[in-house]
């Protein structure tokens, strides 16, 4: 295992942390004008990184031949198909800034840069095989993200949701280390092939507390409860690109970094954290539903939603099964199309004068002034609430699906159940846009960008995505498999 | 004779001293950043001891990691905190509440 190798594996890394350092370079020479350039530049690199990690999936790489660095980083199938989701997301969430920042002349050269850092951080995620990666790659993340929730300089929801962000993210973190820190003393080893075979046996009471410890820290960074309280504030107050992409990408990576962690480092003691996981799965899932129901920001509502859609998530995490890493991968991607066509749905609210709204009122007989965009908003919703024509139906069947076949039928009985109170709060959105008096406040024009994007997020959403199972169960199945060849 | 339980107790009171700071803290956020640095000083006691004890360079490359990364996110908390400051005037923990619901 040359060192020439190990670079070769790491070529995605390589072209994101190059990029980003000239491309700061760029920003720092030729200031705020430039930042358009600069967008586009970063998400060219994006969509070549993609390019770059296509092939491992395709092919289903596996095993030592693409263990970089002694087994520190992988470039397998799943680091593949984590890192086409994160970095689509986060050119995803470059091409949909300009029109938002552009209006407050906000559009600074930073934040391109920023959220290349942030990709950059979350492959490394993605790809963890040691503890160390896995921490570098999260902090290098994290970092980003609270100075992108405080972009906006001059207005205070942004600081005071980039400081909430800030304090419980460094927490999270905290604690995590924590248990680190406590799995290494009990097992002697930072690499995830060497925990997994440590742990196998009777489990020493420290080895668990570290466990719990970090597990505890990954819950704060997926927003499943009971560390969910930061996500309704900083959804709000960042700004709308970015909380979209904190929706999209860092989810996907934070949920990628779990399933790895969980399955491949403690994957032999699958028994010791199932109830954690069991619980805050059907507590995302009821705090979620609930917390939906009183909101009047939109924002906030989606941020309640983000956080019952982790709860079936973690169903297919306490399956612990290849099925049901494979469903909860189809519903990450089924679930950040849904969510990105909803921010996006949300940055085309504006009233004349080009201000975005937030407020629920606002979405008022939306069918009768602006019927395009209330119906792919009322399919997104109808998508997140799972109901069957749409393709949000898929994600949650796959997931019980893999939960009943593996026997926990009651799990999923419960989930179901929960679900229906979810179905509440979107479609109550529904009918304020179709059966209320219209209240026409929007009435600003939306740019070309938003609106491809939310076509092609409806297009994928319709029953028209449907065609796509196969290819991506396909897929799923190729790189949930990557994570079960220790155990 | 000192051995690895008393470094782990150490490191646990610390800890939970720095997470106790973070939660019953009502003054300003300062504080909080302090607690932080408590708290990642703790697992680097803990990974500093455990790697002595285990005759192992890995936990002692570990906190030289963590050491730079805590001075990272001290940097970019000073620096959000001053944004928050300009815009609001205090730092007071119970003025952070511009969002509800």
């Amino acid at each position: 295992m040359d060192l020439a190798h190990s670079l070769r594996l790491i070529a995605p890394e390589e072209t994101l942390s190059i990029a980003s350092l000239v491309l700061l370079l760029v920003a720092a020479w030729s200031g705020d004008k430039a930042s358009r350039l600069i967008s586009i530049l970063a998400v060219a690199v994006l969509v070549g990184c993609m390019a770059l990690v296509a092939p491992a999936l395709c092919y289903g790489l596996s095993g030592p031949d693409v263990a970089a660095f002694g087994g520190q980083y992988r470039a397998d199938a799943f680091a593949a198909f984590a890192k086409l989701l994160i970095y689509g997301s986060s050119a995803a969430a470059l091409i949909i800034a300009p029109a938002f920042f552009d209006r407050l002349g906000q559009m600074r050269a930073e934040y391109p840069v920023l959220i290349l850092l942030a990709a950059l951080g979350m492959g490394m995620m993605a790809s963890a095989g040691d503890l160390l990666t896995l921490y570098i790659g999260l902090e290098l993340n994290s970092l980003a993200s609270y100075v992108l929730a405080a972009l906006l300089r001059n207005d205070g929801r942004s600081a005071e949701s980039g400081l909430k962000y800030f304090v419980l993210g460094a927490l999270a973190s905290g604690i995590l280390l924590f248990g680190v820190s406590l799995v290494y003393g009990f097992t002697g080893t930072t690499s995830f092939a060497g925990i997994n075979a440590a742990l196998s046996g009777n489990l020493a009471a420290g080895a668990l507390f570290g466990i719990v410890f970090v597990l505890a820290g990954l819950a704060f960074k997926i927003a499943a409860v009971p560390f969910h309280m930061w996500t309704p504030d900083v959804y709000e107050g960042a700004p709308t690109p970015v909380t979209t992409f904190f929706a999209t990408a860092s989810k996907a990576s934070a949920l990628a970094l779990l399933m790895r962690v969980s399955l491949e480092a403690f994957g032999s003691q699958a028994d010791a954290w199932r109830q954690i996981v069991i619980f805050a799965a059907i507590a995302s899932i009821v705090v979620g539903a609930l917390g939906a129901i009183g909101q009047s920001n939109i924002k906030r509502l989606m941020a309640y939603s983000s956080i019952n859609n982790v709860g079936f998530v973690l169903i297919g995490l306490a399956v612990a099964t290849p099925q049901g890493a494979a469903a909860m991968l189809t519903y990450l991607v089924i679930y950040i199309a849904m969510s990105l066509g909803g921010f996006v749905a949300i940055l085309m609210l504006k009233d004349e004068d080009g201000r975005p709204l937030e407020a629920i009122a606002d979405l008022s007989g939306l069918s009768r002034t602006r019927p395009g965009l209330a119906l792919a908003l009322a399919m997104i919703m109808f998508s997140l609430a799972g109901i069957p024509p749409l393709f949000g139906f898929w994600g949650k069947f796959v997931v019980f699906q893999a939960a009943v076949q593996a026997g926990f039928v009651a799990l999923a009985a419960i989930g179901i159940a929960a679900s229906v109170i979810g179905a509440f709060y979107y479609i109550k959105i529904v009918k304020i846009m179709y059966f209320d008096e219209p209240v026409d406040t929007v009435r600003g024009r939306s740019d070309w960008a938003h609106t491809a994007l939310l076509v092609i997020t409806a297009v994928f959403m319709s029953p028209l995505g449907y065609l796509l199972t196969k290819w991506l169960d396909g897929l799923a199945q190729t790189a949930a498999s990557v994570l079960f060849l220790a155990a | 004779m000192i051995g690895i339980e008393h470094y782990v107790v150490v490191s646990s009171i610390l800890f939970v001293l720095g997470v106790l700071g973070i939660f019953l803290n009502r003054k300003n956020i300062i504080v909080i950043l302090m607690a932080i640095e408590l708290i990642l000083l703790s697992v680097n006691l803990n990974l500093v001891a455990f790697s002595a004890f285990l005759h192992d360079l890995t936990g002692q490359i570990f906190a030289m990691f963590v050491l730079t990364v805590a001075a990272g996110e001290a940097a970019v908390g000073l620096a959000i905190l001053v944004i928050y400051f300009r815009s609001r005037g205090t730092i007071a923990v119970d003025d952070a509440n511009r969002m509800k619901g």
